[in-house]
């Protein structure tokens, strides 16, 4: 069990704090093509160098993601390489699809994306910027697919040493749960994205600095956070969680924290999951709710978790329970705040009020948590499997790795990554101190 | 048949790395004894600051093709070489992070601390790599299950249980830093100008005896350590056309930097480094990781290869992806022609 559970935390420890890069450049990836559109069609210097200090951000997230992101790949198989060695024959070929397909693409555009300014014409610039978005978005496809294949198998047969072996290529790539979890997780990336732009805008507003600048961070962070904070929702979450309760009710069942089986099952807002007496105490909740998110009827039936035999059920219900309350709860004021500030922005009011620059300010953070909260919903739901229903998490584990080796390297991570997250703290900070370059003053 | 595609596709890819990160880690290396001004500094660095992660790609996309294509394989030796791998992991972290720092900070002291890590991580880097392909070619202790795990040191002799160091995989190590320094050496003479390009050249010749030196010693170890290792050369014995190979790039590189035609000079380099390569993955063919303890407990290509429809598929958009792939890096190298630009960037 202790090698086990080091084994799981030196995976989720290195992929969170990995995961915190990519949800920007992600979605920053699609707000620089549309800056780098608008400078191409107006021809103005001004979009031009909204991008190119976007540009320098993407640049610090990208080299973070880069370094942050080699890890995984390498743990699969020093970590997990049970799991490695007897699902390759299906996982292999999406990760081996990634390198391939996105990373040469991604790196490639973004050298000259970067570094070619002043040596290609400008519309192989903006071909460039298009290329680094395109890449990224592959790249995210071809990780939710490995992930899909582990929470919803797909496409393959077993082999007699209990490996597994893809059948179809297309039924892998097209798997169902894939097409859904990769629409809700793109449009979270780009919710990060339009809220750290939105953030950046609104304190340039606030310290009157920067300040057309300031406007158009805004201006497009609202814009691009009103759509992706309301596709968030629906249809990509809603869809989500449907598929999610089809194929996995005991996920549901935990992450809604119903522990009875119920006929027009409540959806509790807010209550802590009580595992002793298998009750939620201090609910608030709304009858029928539940029942008609999943069915679109109040009086069906959602299965609890006292129809999961208890090795089946998730095993760590209330860390499970918060994290896809905190996810839910932070997509609801992502709604509120977004729809708000567009309001504001119709009315041509949004960038003198103080109260919607100082909120759009401090809610940077929150599409972080929001979108870790996701992903450890998605993966902590998944539990006790590793492969659902097929391989549990005991089996896949490096038996040959110590768990004194694997708490070894996990400290050093942990050590190293408290740096990084300083040195990349410091290096954004100072880029947004030196903002854009001013608009009257010619480019050297 | 298709173990035979798969294994030199997977060659390839580790070929297409060491050439490509090849150079960037050299220049890393003699980053900090060539470069005397900032202004050298940034040249070196400029030289690879738009390429280099597209090369470390090469890294990661041979990692994805070997899992992809031997799971076994790759699962037996990434929990085998934890902690050799964790730190060639930490050591790419470093590299990579005080590159990028480096030109965002203006404090004289702060640069010189990122100049001597960015150096030491890349020399470690090249050392730790050669190292592990010298452990592949001595053999690992695997159990009937197919894995191991290897100790960083034990006795420092290869024998039944050895650890990732010992005198062999050392000169590994080392024939990988005298390789690559020569390699990033040549790299600066095409795209350094002036003083530091005059002090790459001159430093040429004596990392090119050093090469031609360790080179020698490093296969008269393999033929100690592994006398099989000769079996396959003398088998198909023209075969032999590898180690020509190699003795030919060496002395074609030494003729085209006597000349003064450094691009000639590099792709020589480039070219040793291939038939090196290809020398010892034909010298383990068809074994992938050989047995310490016993033959009969060799990875060979047959027990660690992916089933028949995942390699036919493969063979598909792994030849359109790596065409597309090799098309892009074609276009950003054509984009960085002639000597490297220090701009403000």
């Amino acid at each position: 069990m202790t090698s086990e559970l080091i084994h799981r935390l030196h995976f989720a420890f290195t992929i969170t704090f990995h995961y915190l890069f990519p949800q920007l450049t992600m979605g920053l990836a699609l707000l620089i093509v549309i800056l780098k559109t608008m400078a191409l069609r107006t021809g103005q210097e001004h979009w031009d160098r909204a991008a190119r200090f976007w540009g320098r951000i993407f640049a610090i997230n990208f080299v973070f993601g880069v370094v942050t992101g080699i890890p995984m790949e390498f743990e699969f198989g020093t970590n997990w390489a049970r799991f490695a060695q007897l699902s390759g024959g299906v996982i292999g070929q999406p990760l081996a699809m990634e390198g391939v397909f996105s990373f040469f693409m991604e790196s490639a555009f973004l050298g000259v994306f970067l570094y070619g300014a002043k040596k290609v014409s400008p519309r192989v610039h903006w071909l460039s910027a298009v290329g680094v978005f395109v890449g990224y978005w592959i790249s995210g496809f071809f990780i939710i697919v490995t992930d899909a294949w582990m929470q919803h198998p797909v496409a393959f047969v077993r082999l007699p040493n209990g490996g597994f072996e893809v059948n179809s290529f297309w039924a892998l790539l097209l798997n169902p749960w894939a097409l859904l979890q990769y629409m809700h997780n793109m449009t979270g990336a780009v919710v990060t994205a339009s809220f750290v732009m939105g953030a950046v805008g609104a304190f340039y507003l606030l310290d009157k600095r920067n300040e057309e600048y300031g406007r158009t961070f805004v201006k497009l962070g609202v814009i691009a956070g009103v759509i992706s904070s309301i596709l968030i929702v629906f249809p990509t979450g809603d869809l989500h969680g449907k598929y999610v309760a089809k194929n996995q009710p005991a996920a549901i069942a935990a992450m809604e924290g119903l522990f009875k089986t119920e006929q027009g099952a409540s959806l509790v807002l807010i209550g802590q999951p009580n595992e002793e007496t298998g009750q939620i105490d201090n609910p608030i909740a709304v009858n029928d709710l539940l029942s008609f998110l999943i069915y679109g009827t109040t009086k069906a039936e959602v299965v609890g978790l006292d129809q999961v035999k208890p090795e089946d059920r998730p095993e760590n219900l209330p860390l499970l329970y918060y994290a896809y309350h905190i996810m839910a709860g932070l997509g609801t004021w992502f709604m509120v705040l977004m729809l708000g500030s567009a309001f504001l922005l119709w009315r041509g009011k949004l960038y003198t009020n103080q109260w919607a620059l100082w909120a759009l300010l401090l809610s940077f953070p929150l599409p972080y948590i929001a979108n870790t909260a996701g992903w450890m919903t998605a993966e902590l739901g998944r539990q006790p499997w590793l492969i659902y229903g097929l391989m549990r998490t005991s089996q896949g584990f490096s038996k040959m790795v110590s768990a004194s080796n694997g708490l070894f390297t996990l400290l050093g991570f942990m050590g190293l990554y408290a740096l990084l997250g300083l040195l990349f703290t410091v290096l954004v900070y100072r880029e947004i101190s030196i903002g854009p370059e001013p608009l009257d003053e010619k480019a050297h | 048949m298709m173990g035979f595609i798969w294994f030199w596709l997977v060659a390839v890819m580790i070929v297409g790395y060491v050439v490509l990160d090849g150079f960037d880690l050299g220049v890393g290396i003699l980053h900090l004894f060539l470069a005397r001004t900032e202004q050298e500094k940034r040249t070196t660095l400029s030289s690879i600051g738009p390429v280099w992660d597209g090369n470390e790609v090469w890294l990661l996309a041979a990692g994805g093709t070997l899992y992809f294509a031997f799971p076994l394989l790759y699962a037996s030796a990434f929990s085998g070489f934890y902690l050799p791998l964790m730190i060639v992991l930490w050591l790419l972290i470093l590299r990579g992070i005080s590159l990028e720092l480096r030109n965002h900070v203006e404090v004289g002291v702060w640069r010189k601390l990122l100049d001597a890590l960015f150096g030491l991580a890349s020399s470690l880097l090249a050392i730790f790599f050669g190292a592990a392909l010298a452990n592949v070619m001595r053999g690992v202790p695997l159990n009937a299950d197919g894995y191991f795990f290897l100790p960083l040191w034990t006795t420092w002799t290869p024998g039944t249980h050895p650890g990732v160091l010992d005198w062999y995989t050392v000169i590994g190590g080392v024939v990988a830093l005298l390789a690559l320094s020569l390699h990033g050496a040549l790299w600066l003479t095409i795209k350094a100008s002036g003083e530091l390009e005059a002090r790459a050249r001159k430093l040429v010749p004596l990392l090119w005896v050093a090469v031609v030196l360790i080179t020698g010693i490093s296969l008269l170890a393999t033929i100690v350590v592994r006398p099989a290792s000769v079996n396959n050369y003398f088998n198909y014995p023209v075969t032999f056309a590898i180690p020509a190979g190699v003795t030919l790039s060496l002395a074609a590189l030494w003729f085209f930097n006597r000349k003064g035609a450094p691009v000639k000079a590099f792709l020589a380099s480039c070219l040793y480094l291939f038939f090196m390569l290809a020398g010892a993955c034909w010298s383990v063919y068809p074994t992938l990781l050989p047995a310490t303890t016993g033959a009969q407990y060799d990875i060979t290509l047959a027990r660690a290869l992916s089933g028949d429809y995942p390699l036919h598929v493969g063979l598909v958009w792994f030849g359109i992806g790596m065409a597309l792939a090799i098309g892009y890096q074609v276009f950003v190298y054509s984009r960085f022609l002639g000597k490297a630009e220090v701009d403000s960037h």
